[in-house]
């Protein structure tokens, strides 16, 4: 089971209200390569992963809700203040027609979240490239975020999420090796 | 409801602690046999046990489903939740 805990991984801070900035978040929180898409394919696929490396999709997967609530958090600061005519200027205007500020999982484009974005191959050398070119591509969607934001203090905070794609990434890796090694140890008689 | 100067500081320093246990938990999962490491580990997981006995006491429980005390009335649900500090 899981516990939650009052507490977010890393502060979230911003500036000031900002919904355009929001806007491109949301590809984080459901987007295709965002966390909700991470938690939801690592703590899928380890059901049918080697023992090896359950304990690490486990534990990642556990993260990256932490990050989910951290995106949560970033794009509820950024437009709790928002008045309906900021959120339209802002290309917000069909989220609030359906939403009004409350948050949704889908795209920067407003594209629905769906479990076409994630797979679970059941081939463990299969699952694992796919987890290590996911953290891949979050790490390019949070550089892309932070080319076009100009909040120091998010930055901050996106930062800190950019770097643990690269861990994550790093980890997922050395996954592969492990299980490469175990192939390897099998085959000999 | 705003929380203090002092309940953000602690927070931080639990944040602290906690980050290089999410990171070290990940690290030990590919590497199981370095010593140093779970030495760190386990000196880590008791400062951020000791830390949060100190914030809870002062600020109200972080975990629930019995993972924390309670005091009276029932607190967990009082803000400010995480994105509202």
């Amino acid at each position: 089971m899981w516990y939650y805990e009052k507490k977010l991984q890393y502060p979230v801070k911003v500036s000031e209200c900002n919904p355009r900035l929001a806007k491109y978040l949301i590809e984080q929180y459901g987007g295709a390569d965002g966390e909700l898409s991470a938690a939801l394919r690592y703590l899928n696929q380890r059901y049918s992963i080697p023992d090896k490396v359950i304990g690490l999709l486990t534990d990642i997967g556990t993260e990256e809700f932490a990050h989910l609530e951290m995106i949560a958090a970033m794009v509820y600061k950024l437009t709790k203040d928002a008045t309906p005519e900021q959120l339209k200027e802002a290309g917000l205007g069909a989220h609030y027609a359906n939403h009004d500020h409350a948050l949704f999982y889908h795209d920067a484009a407003g594209n629905p979240w769906t479990a076409t974005y994630i797979q679970a191959k059941g081939d463990p050398i299969a699952d694992l490239y796919e987890d290590i070119a996911a953290e891949e591509k979050a790490r390019a969607t949070y550089q892309w975020i932070i080319n076009m934001s100009d909040d120091p203090c998010l930055n901050d905070s996106l930062k800190f999420l950019r770097e643990r794609e690269i861990v994550h990434s790093q980890r997922f890796r050395e996954a592969v090796e492990i299980l490469k090694q175990e192939q390897n140890r099998k085959h000999i008689f | 409801m705003k929380p203090s100067r002092e309940q953000l500081q602690l927070m931080e320093q639990i944040q602290q602690v906690d980050f290089a246990l999410v990171e070290l938990t990940l690290y030990l999962d590919t590497h199981p046999q370095d010593y140093n490491a779970i030495q760190q580990f386990n000196q880590l997981a008791a400062q951020s046990k000791q830390l949060k006995s100190q914030y809870e006491q002062q600020f109200g429980p972080l975990r629930q489903f019995g993972e924390s005390f309670s005091s009276f009335p029932w607190s967990w649900n009082e803000s400010p939740w995480p994105w509202q500090m």
